[in-house]
């Protein structure tokens, strides 16, 4: 038995019933001031969109170089596969990994899932293992840190800049984008909404599922 | 606005921690299945003061070799020099990047060590059934989850510095073992975070007196 009247705070598990929002407001919890869940003003549409944009710029952020130095016509790039190399070469492959895992392969899989996920959604489908999927994309935005990555890259420029030039690649320019493109995709990505949708059509359409069965 | 609210666990009812769908377990079950995106679901996270404090215990132990031992290492025509998370702050202040110097300050050592001393704080006041402020208490555990990732800064920043400096005849930077403790840090106590529930701390003011019988 479930109800998607209800909702419990995330935080501190007041029981709250839900109301319908304006696009663009959220609702808090009346005991902790916690978000409750938001209406986006984005459609599928935007977030598919979005998701997409995000993920070609993740492919040019890591094939081309985000930063290079030059001293006395010696030049060295930096790559995330690069600098991925160069640690483990260091004997630090744990924070090989650990650079590889936030900034490669965590939001690969995160905009490769959403995409599987949203694509059929647009035209009235559910995708097969969405539960599944689902969680790997919730668990995995905790893990975004372009951002951190971006202040990482001008800590480093500034740091360098006495030694030698620094020229900024194509990759910075590409996460500088995939931090603008992540950010609007997760504002009009709504997870509350994105289950309404899998609820209509499952309503509408084939009612062996065992889900759709319990929410009437 | 009252401390004490109707919660879901109060009433039989669970919360999808991914889908956020409310749903009522089995009677006298502790665990059962989301019915929407088939998630395990709990009352409360489980063992999570115990799960907190195993990673609480094991991010203040690496805190030590994380600041003691060297973060970079390098090598240049006038010698080997060995840089600490503490000289490196130390060195962007003396060169007069204040600005910086109080950035990587502020990610590297304050942050860290802040969550460390919160979440601590926040456990304790859990195991000790406290009532006071849950509100501030709450607000405090929202602000360790989101300075969580900013630590990697100096992750990101070594990463970058050991793969752009590397010219072999001139200066070559290399992480030192401190990367890979304060990496671990840095992991650690964004699952330490993730391990606490935030529930707990509401749990100890009560639930107000049901106003009618929401059994069934």
């Amino acid at each position: 038995m479930s109800s998607p009247r209800l909702i419990a705070c995330h935080e501190c598990d007041a029981l709250q019933r839900r109301v319908s929002l304006d696009p663009g407001r959220r609702a808090r919890c009346v005991r902790c001031g916690a978000v409750l869940y938001r209406r986006s003003k984005g459609t599928l549409d935007d977030t598919f969109a979005w998701t997409l944009a995000a993920a070609v710029l993740l492919i040019v952020a890591n094939a081309f170089p985000v930063v290079s130095l030059e001293i006395q016509g010696q030049q060295t790039d930096a790559t995330l596969f690069g600098a991925a190399r160069a640690l483990h070469g260091q004997g630090m492959t744990a924070v090989a990994a650990l650079v590889l895992a936030t900034l490669v392969i965590a939001p690969a899989l995160e905009l490769g899932a959403l995409l599987y996920l949203i694509a059929p959604l647009r035209s009235g489908r559910v995708a097969a293992g969405f539960g599944v999927l689902f969680r790997l994309v919730h668990t995995l935005r905790s893990w975004q840190m372009f951002e951190v990555f971006m202040l990482g890259i001008f800590v480093s420029v500034v740091k360098l800049s006495h030694l030698a030039s620094v020229v900024p690649g194509l990759g910075l320019w590409a996460f500088f984008g995939l931090m603008f493109a992540s950010v609007a995709a997760a504002a009009s990505y709504n997870e509350q909404e994105i289950w309404d949708h899998v609820e209509g059509i499952r309503r509408g359409g084939s009612l062996d599922n065992a889900t759709a069965g319990a929410m009437q | 606005m009252t401390s004490a609210a109707v919660t879901a666990a109060g009433r039989g009812l669970c919360s999808c921690h991914a889908c956020g769908l409310v749903s009522r377990l089995p009677s006298r079950a502790h665990e059962g299945h989301c019915p929407r995106c088939d998630a395990v679901i709990h009352f409360r996270k489980p063992n999570s003061i115990a799960r907190t404090w195993a990673l609480l215990i094991a991010a203040i132990i690496l805190y030590i070799p994380a600041n003691v031992l060297p973060i970079t290492i390098t090598r240049s025509l006038f010698g080997v020099q060995s840089d600490t998370i503490m000289s490196g702050v130390a060195y962007f202040w003396a060169s007069g990047s204040y600005d910086l110097a109080i950035i990587i300050f502020t990610a590297s050592i304050f942050v860290p060590l802040a969550k460390l001393l919160a979440l601590s704080f926040l456990t304790v006041s859990v195991q000790l059934r406290s009532r006071w402020e849950p509100l501030q208490r709450a607000k405090l555990y929202r602000m360790v989850e989101f300075i969580g990732k900013w630590s990697m800064l100096d992750i990101f920043v070594v990463a970058l510095l050991a793969t752009l400096v590397d010219f072999s005849s001139l200066a070559a930077i290399a992480a030192g073992p401190a990367a890979i403790a304060f990496g671990a840090v840095v992991v650690i106590t964004m699952f330490a975070a993730m391990a606490f529930d935030p529930r707990l701390l509401w749990d100890a003011v009560g639930e107000e007196e049901p106003k009618v019988n929401a059994h069934g």
